[in-house]
């Protein structure tokens, strides 16, 4: 019980592999291909979403394991983000497999290291121990700093790479202060001990509780690039790789929401009504900054950026439902999310290549003549990012603001749905430009290389996800309500 | 072999199949390929959509829907495939079925370039629209009222007329999106009280008032449906994307662009689920519609643009529906109900026929023009039918809307209808001046310039197929309108007979 392996499988698998990526690495002669250390990569991923599948019928045999003395624990919530981070991880290498136009001698780090963060966020989601989390935090951070300044010697990769190592140090500043104060307040860092703890602390020091949760949201609001700790994500999405901002505006957001859900309804719900009013003004200001702050942008990767803001602004909105409603919706809308935006990457990664020459929205003007199929998948992807409906986009705002609504919050599911009819202006802008007849020669830019097959795999199993979301929901709805009781009880025995 | 119970998904899927295949095709220049695998999925549809009068049971209870299908869809929240189909839109889904042809046909030379673009999303367009008039869920309703916008967008972007297309799109989009967004809280703090998204099932809980909340919350539940509605319609003053958004659309595109959807919305949800409510804005409604009545023909008067005179002229034709039904009278909502159908068939075939004019001489001032008659006998007589369906003369369709209209506003109850009534008849005169004073400056008088240098030609065979359609159904609406008021009277009567007491107690209320 004590070490129990099996809670950290993918995790395991991950490792291995991204070592292994590494370890062969330098046997491959510079100037040759490094598409096979991407299999491996690709190997690794599905292993560990094997692995996650392998956990899930574990867990419904026998219940929820714990392991490594109780500070992690592998339940269908954690599952539930285990095969979502490994999904991405898989679609995101499949997609980037053929990304360098040219052998790039230290390709092979990009796939290790798409790995190696791919584990801290999966053990994010399975810790149940705040200092585990920052571990956890910290191995996906760092992967996640070098993979953005991963285009080298362009400025706009080096300052991607640097602000983002830059704030998000001090966001895990933050973070730590956070798990710092919670164990000054209640004596431990564990969320079920920390929720135990908390009347106590309540009863002789609320300010150093309120300050406490305080510091680990704004902590953890720093990751999910929610307003106003959102400056560093256009310049960094704008910085760096295509591929690997779809991965990066997805999966560690994703493993921040998993700790956010688990640490306020898991470890203090206690203070609901006051993290409730918290979370309200950060959801409205990233709605808001988001979505006016995209109506003005050029640059098609900082104008997704700013939509990705608007994005975590949403999905703050789902905390304020009641806790099964939250859960579930949160969990719901984080899958829609990364499937369409990890979609959408993939096809810039597409239309533009790793020269990235086509940036602005004139360069995209017309795109549909050039290119039809993939200017159609992106108008989708556009689509189910204003979220009309049949897409994930749509049932992933539906079920949020009806959690809201149910729970009272009706002001709030007015200000985010009108945000959403604001949003869907730059949206629109750029899905009208690129059916446009085109403005300049622009277009030219545009490689009319082939979509490769992998490439191919990653972007249907990506619209599949959005449109079988959209269409079908039921399915995830399931496994995401199963996931909501774990946060709804405390697991540890030890407080019993 | 019985298919009356998967007809209308059948009527759904045709268009949605048939868009997905024109995709696949391969796309040349120079060749009709895709106009004519849309021609063939059109008709197709048209046909399907045929079996729906065929095999009505107009006997049925009021209220009653038919052609059900009625399947679970998503578990929680509680969303079911509810199609089904009553008096008011089995008309409706036949008018739709049979406007897609025409506007394929009425492409067939003017869509050259990016065809199976064009094409694809107007078989989408069609599919949306369908899907409005069959769900009997709520949310179901919601996903093909959104996604009925996309399409339409996208067309105009991609084909509008002029550079400002990109900018029409948007605003069209945005427009009817906003509101969209405030029904969609509308719809779900209605989900939050009523556990049920189930449109008979609202409908009845509303009339046995087993709605619980506080009237100020359902009035407002109410507004946020009706306004959404009423930016689709459009009503006056919600009219602002319509001039932009009419002139650059295409031709089949501008056909389905306004009215029938607000319109059959507001009779279907608003009226359905908020009877009360309804009552309670009627005045306020019945003022906006002989406003717009009013102010539609007087800006039509003076526009020299056709298209944006037809857009006017549609504001005022679409005014006269809501008049109509808010009267809460039989008169008035068959005849509203009735007047959709005309509305559509005269503002299709008008802009048919602006689509052939601007064919010829690409120009839509009207200054530009006169003289055509000498030059296009057959193409003046077909505009002169229409303008005279458009200002209601008897006989002709347009007449029997507009007098049940008008009737049924003289007798309605609610307040200061009798000066509104006034107001919208005078503007009955007003939309026979501007459409008369049209025909005349462009196709009497001395040859305009336009015509003086370019040689047009008069109606070919594919042109006379587009319009001879149109030519008999107002003749056949206007002398037998019982054969379509059989229907839609079994949706008419229960609406406006709905609750004598509840409106009294409005009305005293009113008065005090």
């Amino acid at each position: 019980m004590s070490t129990n392996l099996l809670t950290l499988l993918p995790e395991l698998v991950l490792t291995i592999t991204g070592v292994l990526v590494m370890v062969l690495e330098p046997m491959i002669p510079a100037g040759q291909s490094r598409k096979p250390l991407g299999w491996l990569a690709i190997l690794g991923a599905l292993l560990s979403g094997a692995a996650a599948f392998y956990q899930l019928h574990i867990v419904n045999a026998t219940g929820t394991q714990t392991g490594f003395y109780g500070s992690i624990q592998v339940d269908a919530f954690s599952i539930f983000f285990h095969l979502l981070i490994a999904s991405v991880v898989l679609v995101t290498l499949l997609g980037s497999l053929d990304y360098f136009e040219s052998p790039v001698t230290h390709a092979g780090e990009y796939f290790a290291l798409g790995l190696f963060g791919a584990t801290g966020m999966m053990f994010m989601t399975s810790s149940v121990e705040l200092l585990m989390v920052f571990i956890g935090l910290e191995i996906s951070s760092i992967s996640t700093y070098i993979l953005a300044g991963f285009r080298k010697g362009r400025a706009t990769a080096s300052e991607s790479s640097i602000k983002y190592f830059l704030t998000g140090s001090f966001a895990t500043a933050f973070f730590l202060y956070g798990i710092a104060l919670c164990y000054g307040a209640t004596g431990s860092t564990g969320i079920a001990a920390i929720s135990a703890g908390l009347p106590a602390a309540m009863a002789t020091k609320p300010l150093l509780a309120y300050l406490a949760v305080g510091m680990v949201v704004i902590g953890l609001g720093f990751k999910v690039s929610a307003a106003p700790f959102h400056v560093w994500t256009p310049d960094v999405y704008q910085g760096a790789p295509a591929p690997v901002v779809g991965m990066m505006s997805t999966a560690p957001k994703a493993a921040a929401f998993a700790v956010l859900l688990r640490f306020l309804f898991n470890g203090t719900p206690l203070l609901r009504d006051h993290w409730i009013l918290l979370i309200e003004i950060l959801a409205v200001a990233s709605m808001c900054i988001g979505n006016l702050g995209a109506l003005r942008q050029h640059d098609v990767k900082r104008l997704l950026a700013y939509s990705s803001i608007a994005h975590a602004g949403y999905l703050l909105v789902a905390f304020t439902g009641t806790q099964a409603n939250a859960v579930s919706g949160a969990m719901f809308y984080t899958a829609a999310y990364a499937a369409m935006n990890v979609g959408a990457f993939l096809v810039l990664t597409q239309l533009s290549g790793f020269s990235e020459r086509v940036r602005s929205l004139e360069d995209f003007t017309g795109i549909a003549l050039k290119r039809p199929g993939l200017s159609a998948l992106l108008g989708f992807f556009l689509l189910s990012l204003i979220g009309i409906p049949f897409t994930g986009g749509f049932f992933g705002k539906f079920y949020v603001f009806a959690g809201a609504v149910h729970n009272g919050h009706v002001t709030l599911a007015i200000i985010g749905l009108l945000n959403s009819g604001v949003a869907c202006f730059y949206y629109l802008r750029l899905l009208a430009a690129m059916y446009s007849r085109p403005l300049t020669d622009s277009v030219s830019y545009v490689p009319a290389r082939k979509v490769t097959v992998p490439a191919a795999l990653a972007l249907a199993a990506t619209v599949l996800a959005t449109l079988g979301l959209g269409v079908l929901p039921n399915k995830l709805v399931h496994l995401v309500e199963r996931a909501v009781p774990v946060t709804a009880t405390v697991t540890t025995p030890s407080v019993q | 072999m019985n298919f009356d119970h998967s007809i209308l998904t059948l009527i759904l899927l045709t268009p949605l199949v048939g868009a997905a295949v024109l995709a696949l095709l391969p796309e040349r220049e120079d060749q009709k390929l895709h106009a004519m695998g849309a021609l063939i999925v059109t008709l197709i549809t048209f046909l399907l959509t045929l079996h729906l009068p065929w095999h009505y049971n107009y006997s049925a209870a009021p209220g009653s829907f038919q052609f059900e299908q009625n399947l679970n869809w998503i578990a929680s929240p509680a969303i079911r495939y509810h199609l089904g189909v009553d008096g008011l839109s089995m008309w409706l889904i036949v008018l739709t079925g049979f406007l897609a042809p025409i506007g394929v046909l009425a492409s067939w030379n003017t869509i050259q370039l990016r065809s199976k673009l064009f094409y694809s999303l107007f078989l989408l367009q069609q599919v949306a629209m369908l899907g409005v008039f069959v769900a009997l869920d709520l949310f179901l309703y919601y996903g093909f009222w959104e996604m009925s916008l996309v399409p339409m967008t996208l067309l105009i972007a991609t084909f509008g007329r002029t550079e400002n297309r990109r900018r029409a799109a948007i605003k069209f989009f945005m427009y009817a999106f906003i509101p969209s967004a405030v029904l969609l809280v509308a719809m779900v703090w209605l989900y939050a009280k009523t556990e049920t998204f189930d449109l008979p099932a609202l409908h009845a809980m509303a009339t046995s008032h087993d709605i619980v909340a506080s009237p100020k919350a359902l009035l407002l539940c109410s507004l946020a449906f009706l306004a959404a509605f009423a930016v689709k319609v459009p009503i006056f003053p919600l009219h602002g994307w319509l001039q932009e958004a009419v002139s650059e659309t295409p031709t089949a595109a501008v056909m389905v662009l306004a009215g029938k959807l607000g319109l059959y919305s507001i009779l279907r949800f608003s009226f359905g689920i908020f009877p009360e409510q309804s009552h309670a804005v009627a005045p306020l409604l019945i003022a906006l519609g002989a406003i717009g009545i009013a102010y539609g023909s007087l800006v039509a008067l003076i526009k020299t643009d056709l298209k944006k005179l037809a857009a006017f002229s549609t504001l005022a034709h679409v005014s006269f529906v809501v008049l109509g039904i808010f009267t809460f009278t039989v008169a008035g909502v068959d005849g509203g109900v009735f007047q959709i159908l005309n509305e559509s068939l005269v503002g299709a075939a008008l802009f048919v026929l602006l689509g052939l004019l601007y064919e010829r001489y690409g120009t839509y001032e009207i200054r530009d023009y006169g003289g055509l008659a000498s030059r296009h006998p057959w193409m003046v007589t077909m505009f002169v039918i229409t303008t005279l369906a458009a200002v209601g003369l008897p006989m002709l369709n347009g007449f029997v809307g507009e007098f049940l209209i008008l009737s049924g506003a003289m007798q309605s109850a609610i307040t200061h209808h009798v000066v509104w009534t006034v107001v919208a008849t005078t503007g009955v005169i007003f939309g026979a001046s501007y459409m008369l004073w049209m025909i005349q400056r462009v196709f009497y008088g001395s040859i305009g310039h336009r015509p003086g240098e370019v040689r047009g030609w008069d109606l070919s065979a594919r042109e006379h197929l587009e319009l001879w359609p149109f030519v008999a159904l107002f003749l056949i609406m206007g002398v037998a309108s019982s054969l379509w008021m059989k229907a839609i009277d079994g949706f008419g009567a229960p609406v406006a007979g709905y609750p004598t007491t509840t409106l009294s107690a409005v009305n005293t209320k009113e008065a005090r």
